[in-house]
């Protein structure tokens, strides 16, 4: 059931990552002048442009053309770099594991930290920490994530100088952007959390497992959480394109190597042959989580798997 | 009755019904008016600002906040209260403007998509689906990409970042809506498809769609405030609180001030637009239909 599942939620990236490649390619095609002109770096010989329109079959029409750059990029094979003057696949290769450690640790802190806290404020259900809850969960979806890194750089690296300023060296440089990122995160896996075991409590089945007489404890961690556990995998599920899009700004703020920062100084440096790379890999980026969280919610809620197959 | 005079009818019934019970409250209140002051600084902000926004003194650079220039200059001796006054102009109008365009291309496809259906529907929600499991940075990077960076771009970026959203609840309205009695009634009278969208449909499927197009108006501050910090949104000298914050990363060490104050701004300001949203919401008691979209 699960294995048919993931077939069909496989079978529906085929259209979206197809629409999404093209969007992409026609980058080139939607600026103004010659999207040869956009490829090749100035003072290019006229060789240099003749091997461009052969490779990219520029002559040919735009169809073609389509098949044979999305060709390409399943070879790897994503063109050189105008201005860095290397091949993009290299820059790609180079940059995605920093973008993958840091969207991947950004991503357990927020659903650990997240649900710890959510447990807590619906175990202890005091009036104040309740409050303190929904400040912080407007704060956090509310707060520009390049802003609250800026300040947490100002606060623990410039005054108290704990981390590092900028870079990617060690450990330590990788906590104040995890931290930038998950802060949304966790504050909306605690507001899920807590409504989903408020919500539980409230079963019948709850109050059967009192009366056998079995500890707060174990109904809460044997009985309750599995069944809060769904609608915070449903959010967080929802979240993995957002944790990879928070990451693109806070790269960038931290002066981190990643696509988030190769992408947007190539847009500023208009060297399309990256930006088209890494919104491809970025796109794909998110599409797989999303399909992870995705079957990880069908795997526990068979409701969920018949009605999407 | 023209649809010019349908549709201020209709907003004005709106207007007296729940925003007046939105600042019913002591939050309401206190979000409501910082956000009508905030709209009244923008369009007043050249009587208001003490200093030319893009006068430049270099002698005077990097001053802390006090007297005469409150929250200090930036890296140019430029007054950053007087920028960060002229910035919520340019925040404020981009977003608006932004979404104003998404509400009403979603609106448009929404509607048409919910009422007429079959391929035409499938074919909407189908792209809406698509553009929704993207982060909206993402999807703005994408069209700024198309037409390079600039204020326009970033208009146009942040309403197809929202328009997901503005269709796939309005889709829902009219879905729901379709089904009720009145509807059919009127469907059996023999009145027109126009007639039952613009008399009948959208009355009733536009408080919910203005309550969140009035939430993403703060999404959109964040949205612009980032592709500026970027370099991507308002070219210099235009003030906007993303491009401060950005040229002043450079001076986090000499003069953070030139980073904090437009960050507060954008932080209070997206937290009054999400606490006067609640509100609307609470005033409104729609809390439920927007669930279902």
């Amino acid at each position: 059931m699960i294995l048919r599942y993931t077939f069909m939620r496989l079978l529906m990236l085929i259209p979206v990552s197809f629409s999404i490649s093209v969007v992409i390619f026609m980058i080139v095609y939607l600026l103004p002048g010659d999207p040869i002109d956009n490829l090749l770096r100035v003072g290019s010989s006229a060789e240099d442009r003749a091997e461009l329109v052969a490779r990219y079959g520029l002559d040919r029409n735009l169809i073609v053309q389509y098949f044979v750059w999305i060709g390409n990029m399943f070879r790897g094979e994503f063109g050189e770099a105008i201005v860095l003057r290397r091949p993009v696949a290299d820059l790609v290769a180079q940059n995605l594991p920093y973008s993958l450690t840091l969207g991947g640790l950004a991503f357990l802190f927020s659903s650990t930290v997240g649900m710890a806290l959510g447990t807590i404020s619906a175990v202890v259900r005091h009036p104040v920490l309740d409050r303190f809850m929904r400040g912080f969960i407007l704060l956090g979806s509310t707060v520009p994530g390049f802003w609250l890194a800026l300040l947490l750089i100002l606060f623990f690296s410039v005054n108290l100088g704990w981390f590092p300023v900028s870079g990617a060296g060690g450990w330590t440089s990788l906590v104040l952007p995890v931290l930038t990122i998950g802060f949304g995160g966790v504050a909306l896996v605690a507001r899920v959390t807590r409504v989903a075991l408020l919500d539980a409590q409230r079963e019948d089945f709850v109050t059967l497992l009192h009366a056998k007489g079995l500890s707060s404890g174990t109904i809460l961690l044997r009985h309750l959480m599995p069944h809060a556990l769904l609608p915070v995998v449903t959010i967080l599920a929802l979240r993995i394109g957002w944790i990879l899009g928070g990451a693109v700004t806070v790269e960038f703020v931290f002066g981190r190597p990643g696509l988030g920062s190769l992408l947007i100084r190539a847009l500023g440096q208009r060297d399309y042959p990256v930006v088209q790379a890494c919104l491809l890999m970025l796109a794909l980026a998110v599409m797989l989580g999303t399909l992870i969280g995705d079957v990880a919610q069908a795997s526990m809620d068979p409701r969920i798997r018949e009605k999407k197959t | 009755m023209n649809v010019s005079q349908m549709a201020i009818r209709s907003l004005d019934a709106f207007a007296r019904m729940s925003i007046g019970r939105a600042f019913a409250s002591g939050i309401g209140i206190v979000a409501g008016g910082f956000l009508i002051l905030l709209v009244l600084v923008a369009i007043f902000a050249p009587w208001i600002a003490p200093f030319d926004y893009a006068a430049q003194n270099l002698l005077n650079a990097n001053a802390s906040p006090g007297w005469p220039h409150l929250l200090g200059t930036d890296e140019f001796g430029r007054d950053v209260l007087s920028r960060v006054i002229f910035g919520a102009r340019t925040s404020l109008s981009v977003s608006a403007t932004a979404i104003a365009i998404s509400m009403a291309a979603g609106m448009t496809l929404g509607a048409a998509a919910g009422y007429f259906g079959g391929v035409f529907e499938r074919a909407v929600m189908t792209v809406v689906d698509l553009t929704w499991s993207f982060p909206d940075i993402l999807i703005a990077l994408i069209f700024v990409a198309i037409i390079g960076p600039g204020l326009t771009s970033t208009t146009f970026a942040i309403a197809i970042a929202y328009l997901a959203q503005f269709t796939r609840l309005t889709r829902a309205q009219i879905v729901r809506l379709k089904r009720e009695t009145f509807i059919e009634a009127t469907i059996n009278l023999g009145a027109k498809p126009s007639h039952i969208l613009l008399r009948h449909l959208m009355p009733n499927a536009i408080a919910p769609v203005i309550v969140v197009g009035m939430l993403a108006i703060g999404d959109g501050i964040v949205l612009e405030a980032t592709l500026g910090f970027f370099g991507l949104g308002a070219q210099p000298p235009t003030p906007s609180w993303g491009a401060m914050m950005s040229s002043g990363t450079a001076q986090l060490f000499l003069s953070p001030w030139v980073i904090i104050f437009p960050g507060v701004a954008v932080a209070v300001t997206v937290i009054a637009v999400n606490l006067f949203g609640d509100e609307l919401i609470r005033a409104l008691d729609i809390r439920d239909r927007l669930r279902g979209a």
